[in-house]
């Protein structure tokens, strides 16, 4: 299965990475490269397998509600570029 | 031409859980400052394990069984990829191909006339943090991020598309509401988010079973919104229809000022969510015996608690919907009841406490902004004030003014009488020609009386007290009748 440039495009969109042109056409290659071989893994008769979703077979792993202290929100706030009013400042989100 | 319209809601409800979801942190925000609630989980920095709140699991549980839902015996989380400053972690925890319960319905009631609603499922996820916008004296705009909120238990009910009128979403809304509230697993608060409902509306003509393109209506912040921006919003559809134009897949927001829903730009690429399983938690089994567990604790929900109202206190339908839908209203109800006369005297009590609690009551809560939780007139107080009528203390006006002073003061009745002396004719002076006039006109009356027989007492002192409709002192009257009696001959 071949990406096209415009798919490679919104796939970088979609991670908010900034690419050349010329890491369109690398990336374009690679992904390419790995949907090909998700096709030959594909040709395996798996109908009477359940899908792993979990390598480890752990079931109902739970937490009684319980209310555990926080964080100060000095040290919340630490790695903020910027802070106004005990909150993180971003760029202006528009809705 | 004539349209049909076509509504299913979203409902997000917060869950009333002590901690968040997948962290301890607590999950009562309202009031805390803003990053206080806050820990590397649920702040969403790298190398950190949720885990699965069960308190969260159980109450969407419950209120999946509440709404007649199939509960799978397997269920997992998934991972809802976006990018917005709101999610910490650029993606919410969420349910999708195997969610915690499908296929459920409620019953709403609208001109007399049921209907069941379906319901497509109900699922676990969790809340996002607050944003702020703001901007500063350079005119330039910014947004103030507040995480408190992520990571609180959000539990998301889908209704199919059976809705045909606004009025049948706004009953489908207060009935959902209503049920949440009687389970305890959401405040309900719509003002404060902690109900927040998301509608899908689109019209089609009359009979046709063709798709039109759905719009989604967002911004709705009260019952009554979700009716005014239905109805605008299906009146909308229909006008562009009628004059030939094309109606377009879109997001529309609610806007209370203008009274109408504007498009909102829509977001580019929004529905590329890339799901997949959560690989941080396990999956949820559900046992037969944990799913029953939770079944047996179910309250008596709202339905079948009206049900009973008639069938028990013999009130009308439309008395005992009102008095069950907000479960603190019906435990008052029943609360004025305990214990209920025998025989014909239970249905007369249950009518007077239900016109009391639908009348006066529910027009000073209104009024007043106050729930009855916090309402300061306790059932007792209101029992009280009703023996008080039954006795000729009080008439029915007088005792409005006595309800609304023991509403506002929290003092019991017989206390807002006596202070108040609440138009009480209690000189002796001013009783003395009513006596005569009821002592000659029931000359029987006293002649039996003078035989010793006490009854003739209590009806002569209910005259004197009818007489003046109601505003004597039967103590008073008593004693006074005592001693006239004694002397005539
Ligand atoms: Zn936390």
């Amino acid at each position: 299965m071949k990406l096209d440039r415009e798919e490679v495009k919104h796939i970088a969109l979609l991670a908010r990475l900034g690419l050349t042109e010329a890491d369109v056409e690398k990336f374009r290659e690679q992904l390419s490269n790995i949907l090909e071989n998700f096709e030959i893994l594909k040709q395996v008769d798996t109908s009477g397998v359940p899908p792993t979703s979990h390598p480890v077979a752990l079931r109902n792993v739970l937490r009684d509600d319980e209310v555990r202290p926080s964080f100060s929100p000095k040290e919340i706030l630490a790695n903020a570029p910027r802070e106004e009013d005990g909150c993180f400042r971003v760029r202006a989100v528009l809705e | 031409m004539e349209y049909e319209t076509i509504i299913g809601l979203e409902v997000h409800a917060q869950l009333l859980t002590k901690s968040k979801m997948f962290c301890g942190c607590s999950a009562d925000y309202a009031s805390a400052p803003p990053n206080t609630h806050v820990c590397p989980i649920c702040l969403g920095m790298p190398g950190v394990l949720p885990t699965i709140n069960k308190k969260a699991i159980e109450y969407a549980v419950m209120t999946a069984l509440a709404l007649n839902c199939t509960i799978p015996e397997h269920t997992r989380f998934d991972r809802k990829n976006y990018p917005y400053p709101d999610l910490m972690k650029g993606y919410q925890i969420s349910q999708y191909n195997n969610p915690l319960s499908r296929n459920g319905w409620l019953t709403i009631e609208v001109n007399g006339k049921s209907r069941r609603i379906g319901i497509t499922r109900v699922h676990q996820e969790e809340d996002v943090a607050k944003l702020f916008h703001r901007t500063d004296p350079s005119g330039e705009s910014y947004s103030l991020v507040d995480v408190n909120r992520s990571g609180v238990p959000l539990m998301e009910i889908v209704s199919e598309p059976d809705m045909r009128s606004p009025e049948e979403a706004r009953e489908y809304l207060m009935k959902l509401h209503s049920i949440l509230q009687y389970l305890g697993v959401c405040t309900g608060n719509m003002e404060e988010g902690s109900f927040r409902c998301d509608a899908n509306v689109s019209i089609r003509p009359a009979g046709s079973t063709e798709f039109m393109p759905k719009v989604e209506v967002k911004n709705m912040n009260s019952f009554k919104a979700v009716y005014r921006a239905l109805a605008y919003e299906v009146e909308r559809q229909r006008k562009v229809a009628e004059e030939g134009g094309k109606l377009v897949q879109e997001t529309r927001g609610w806007v209370e000022e203008k009274g109408a829903t504007v498009s909102q730009r829509s977001k580019e690429y929004a529905h590329d969510y890339r799901y997949f399983p959560e690989p941080d938690l396990p999956p949820l089994e559900l046992s037969r015996k944990f799913v029953d567990e939770i079944r047996s604790r179910l309250p008596e929900l709202p339905d079948a608690r009206r049900d009973r109202f008639i069938s028990q206190y013999s009130l009308s339908r439309y008395d005992a919907n009102l008095l069950t839908v907000s479960r603190a209203m019906a435990d008052y109800f029943e609360t004025c009841l305990k214990p209920l006369p025998q025989g014909a005297e239970a249905e007369k009590r249950a009518k007077t406490v239900a016109n009391w609690l639908l009348g006066e009551f529910s027009r000073l809560l209104n009024a007043t902004n106050i729930e009855i939780k916090d309402a300061k007139i306790t059932p007792q107080h209101l029992v009280e004030m009703l023996e008080l009528i039954d006795n000729g203390t009080l008439s029915t006006t007088m005792a409005k003014t006595v309800f609304e002073e023991m509403f506002r003061g929290g003092k019991s009745a017989s206390q807002v009488v006596k202070e108040k002396g609440l138009a009480q004719i209690s000189t002796a002076n001013e009783l003395e020609s009513v006596l005569g006039q009821v002592i000659a006109a029931n000359s029987q009356a006293v002649a039996d009386f003078k035989q010793g027989k006490e009854q003739a007492l209590k009806f002569l002192v209910g005259q004197v007290m009818k007489a003046t409709r109601g505003q004597a002192n039967p103590q008073m009257v008593n004693e006074l009748l005592r001693r006239r009696l004694a002397h005539s001959q």
